[in-house]
């Protein structure tokens, strides 16, 4: 025995002797993951929380959460002896005193946006792939979860710095809470310590965004990994690949390499982005107070939707029995967003109930094959777009020298027409696309050579594409629609009449498919 | 048509194709020399990164194209640090893609549920246990507890409560009074009528009491934006009218909507945008709301000029500035 494993070997057995952790580790190092670009998107996400957690740590060394007012004598000459908070005056410090200290501001706004951006790829893979299925619905709805509150961190992250924009942020909010029916300016006087805009908010939300949170996310990021490592990650079929299996690398060393060293480059992106590209010059913006504004005044872009769903509203405002209730606040602020946060949520369990599948899944679809749920993604996605561009109307009416006015009223009629146009197409796409499956499986691939029959016809040389991918592409189930009596055996009516034959309507909708090929197809197409 | 297809079966897993770098020693050998390439161009980084931070003074700026003016010290740095950490990412997987073993291995799945003993185990033990609490014998202690943790429960409610003021009036009053004169923001200097000229506009506040402080609560409701037109280009009421002093209208700045400052204003068209979500006002029409989300014009305050010949105020608002709230009559 080497002295090297003389050594491990005692180390090894001073831990297991302590924990028992040899048993865990013996079967957990060997552990199989299945390999697919799409299995990252998440992983970016984990990524850039931790770089988030590192450069957010840098920057709490210096920066001053306290809106305290303070005259400016820092390095940046053309904020000098401007009153301001605290807290701009310690995030001009970090941006122009600190060495370093810009570059850890940039880097923790990209990773932020980064964040975002990669949690939503991941819920869109998901999604698309059916990857919620029985047993991963706990899974999905943590993913809701970090989406949430991903937002909301983000939006106290950059109303830390109580610069002229970020105020305007904050102001926005203010309105939101202080709309609330009955409990409004209370909840507002309660979070702001007072009137607008007060001096505890942004010590309050400091300690939101540095330690509540962040708690929040450690645990359910924790729970959300820990079910992908006991529940085994799903994979895309093929051959060699069930639903009784996983087909991919071991742990140790393979993924160990793989995602370590693709978390480096992550972060090394996300350094390089942040060297050479400016992002939220808080110093341009001057310090935070209410009665100024800078026209062009932007939310980052996982708030913009709500921004634009707030710009496209119709002015309606009740006023009775001495009570105002704003509708252009809370319908598009909080009643939309919490239709889609809630109808996102349920819908492992709204698909499941108009399948009637509660079989377990660990084989992903493609997209195609399940044309009614990819349908209604790009619908929701085609919502969220509008209100998008609608978020950024003056910008974009700026830069294509349109008026806000067309492209306001591009966005209120198009968030309700596109959308269900949206949903039509792509489902016609999808079983255009498995009727091109079917031609390829049944017929074989074009190979590009024409051949001349003796008759003088040209035809092209059809070529059978190999077993793999025969087995690609007709390998999905597909299943018929549920079929529920609306009288039971005894010939009694069942109980909820409207909601079975809802149910049933969806699911014939939801079973729409180009059937896929049979072995009767096959004998057929022999004899020809 | 072919055999393969005509029986669509799992083909199973393909046969592995080996690497050259696994056969070939020689391939392996500069497989190895990529990936020690790679760890010392991330080490290059390092140093790079630590040298920024050290020779490069804080004041140093360099043009660039493309990046325009660019402070050296954060873009080196920068620079620095992201090379280190890519190439250390790339040399970790161009390691383990051409060195490491590439065989695809199959685990086996196990069905989550636990068996059907385990889970009758579960239940009598559950029933069992509960059964030796006897917490359906003991109704008393059932809702004892039960009151003991719900009236518990409420105690963030009381312990949040000092978190602010309750609103009273400090939603619809501002510091606006009869006679209050408007002074620029910022400066605090007080305006007489011939210091704007007709298209002109002017952020103002209240005038400020002898040695007292301006806070920016005050700011968020107080703002107030003075625009002067010629008198004819109005479309007022008699009462409106009459609280325009000489062709200047003088408005609440605070965005009824969502309470952003109303600062765009446009000339030719005589409309005031909020640039958070373009709400219009029609100044003529006493802000008249012509387009955009916001459901109320913005509140007019009434002016006049005082002894001196400066403005000021006739009245207090008539309404509550800045956006909407539950308490709000109109």
């Amino acid at each position: 025995m080497s002295t090297r494993e003389y050594v491990a070997g005692s180390v090894a057995n001073y831990v297991d002797e302590r924990t028992g952790a040899a048993a865990w580790m013996k079967k957990n190092l060997t552990k199989v993951f299945p390999d697919h670009w799409s299995f990252m998107l998440g992983e970016i996400a984990l990524y850039s929380f931790v770089i988030l957690l590192l450069s957010g740590t840098f920057l709490t060394f210096w920066f001053d959460p306290s809106q305290r007012e303070v005259i400016y004598d820092g390095a940046y000459q053309p904020l000098a002896g401007l009153k301001m908070s605290a807290a701009y005056a310690s995030t001009l410090n970090i941006s122009f005193e600190v060495r370093g200290g810009l570059l850890m501001r940039q880097v923790h706004h990209w990773a932020a946006l980064l964040f975002m951006s990669s949690m939503v790829a991941h819920l869109l893979r998901v999604f698309f792939t059916g990857a919620f299925r029985k047993p991963r619905e706990f899974n999905w709805l943590i993913g809701v979860g970090l989406v949430t509150l991903g937002i909301v961190e983000g939006f106290l992250g950059y109303s830390l710095p109580d610069d002229l924009l970020s105020g305007t942020g904050i102001r926005i909010a203010e309105a939101i809470i202080q709309a609330l029916p009955v409990v409004g300016s209370y909840l507002a006087f309660f979070a702001f310590g007072g009137a607008f805009p007060g001096e505890a908010f942004i010590p309050r939300i400091y300690t939101v965004h540095v330690l509540l949170l962040p708690g929040a996310f450690l645990a359910l990021i924790t729970v959300h990994l820990m079910l992908v490592w006991y529940q085994k990650h799903t994979q895309y079929p093929g051959p060699g690949r069930t639903e009784k299996n996983v087909v991919g690398y071991p742990l140790m060393p393979v993924y160990m390499a793989k995602a370590g060293g693709f978390f480096f480059i992550v972060y090394g992106v996300v350094a390089f982005i942040s060297a050479v590209a400016s992002i939220n010059p808080i110093w341009l913006y001057g310090p935070y107070t209410p009665g100024q504004i800078s026209a062009g005044s932007q939310p980052d872009w996982y708030m913009g939707w709500l921004d634009g769903l707030v710009r496209m509203a119709p002015p309606i405002e009740t006023h009775a029995f001495g009570h105002t209730i704003s509708w252009n606040i809370l319908i598009p602020g909080l009643i939309i967003p919490g239709i889609l946060f809630t109808g996102m949520a349920l819908y492992p369990f709204i698909e499941s109930w108009i399948s009637g599948d509660k079989r377990e899944h660990h084989l992903l679809d493609r997209p195609r094959n399940v044309p009614n749920r990819t349908a209604l993604g790009v619908m929701s996605l085609t919502f969220i777009l509008i209100t998008l561009i609608n978020g950024g109307n003056d910008i974009i009416a700026q830069q294509f020298h349109l008026t806000i006015n067309q492209i306001m009223w591009f966005s209120r009629i198009g968030v309700l027409v596109l959308p269900p146009i949206a949903f039509v197409i792509t489902k016609r796409i999808c079983i255009s696309l498995q009727r091109a499956d079917r031609d390829l499986v049944l017929h074989g691939r074009e190979t590009g050579r024409l051949l001349r029959m003796p008759t003088g016809e040209f035809v092209e040389v059809h070529e059978p594409i190999s077993a793999e991918k025969a087995w690609v592409l007709t390998s999905h189930e597909q299943n018929a629609p549920l079929q529920i009596e609306e009288v039971d055996h005894r010939g009694v009516r069942r109980v909820g009449a409207i909601r079975n034959r809802l149910r049933a309507r969806m699911s014939e909708a939801n079973a729409q498919s180009a059937p896929k090929v049979s072995a009767d197809d096959l004998k057929e197409i022999e004899h020809h | 048509m072919s055999k393969e297809i005509e029986a669509i079966k799992d083909p199973g897993l393909p046969a592995h194709v080996h690497r050259a770098s696994d056969t070939n020693p020689a391939i392996a050998k500069q497989a190895e020399r990529q990936v020690a390439i790679l760890f010392i161009l991330s080490a290059a980084g390092t140093v790079l990164m630590i040298g920024s931070y050290i020779f490069i003074p804080n004041d140093v700026f360099i043009f660039l194209p493309a990046l325009g003016n660019t402070h050296a010290g954060q873009l080196f740095l920068g620079l620095g640090m992201a090379f280190s950490l890519f190439f250390l990412g790339m040399g970790a997987i161009q390691w383990a893609k051409r060195l490491m073993p590439d065989d695809e291995v199959i685990a086996y799945r196990h069905e989550l549920r636990s068996s059907d003993e385990d889970r009758a185990d579960f239940v009598s033990t559950i029933k069992e246990r509960s059964g030796a609490a006897a917490l359906g014998r003991r109704p008393l202690i059932k809702r004892t507890l039960g009151l003991a943790l719900g009236l518990f429960s409420l105690s963030p409610l009381i312990l949040l409560r000092d978190l602010g003021p309750l609103p009273k009036d400090q939603l619809s009053k501002t510091s606006w009074k009869a006679g209050t004169r408007l002074v620029t923001d910022p400066g605090d200097r007080p305006i007489k009528p011939e210091d704007l000229e007709v298209g002109a506009v002017a952020q103002t506040l209240p005038e400020l009491a002898q040695g007292q402080e301006r806070i920016l609560s005050d700011i968020g409701k107080d703002a107030v934006l003075l625009i002067r037109l010629r008198p004819e280009e109005f479309q007022l009421d008699a009462e409106r009218l009459s609280w325009t002093y000489d062709g200047i209208i003088a408005f609440s700045k605070i965005c009824s909507h969502m309470g952003c400052a109303v600062a765009l204003y446009e000339q030719q068209t005589k409309h005031l945008l909020c640039p958070c979500h373009q709400s219009t006002f029609d100044v003529t029409r006493a802000a008249k709301v012509i387009f955009g989300p916001a459901a109320r014009p913005l509140p007019q305050l009434a002016i006049t000029v005082d002894s001196e010949g400066y403005l000021v105020a006739q009245q207090p608002f008539n309404e509550p500035v800045g956006p909407s709230f539950w308490e709000r009559s109109s």
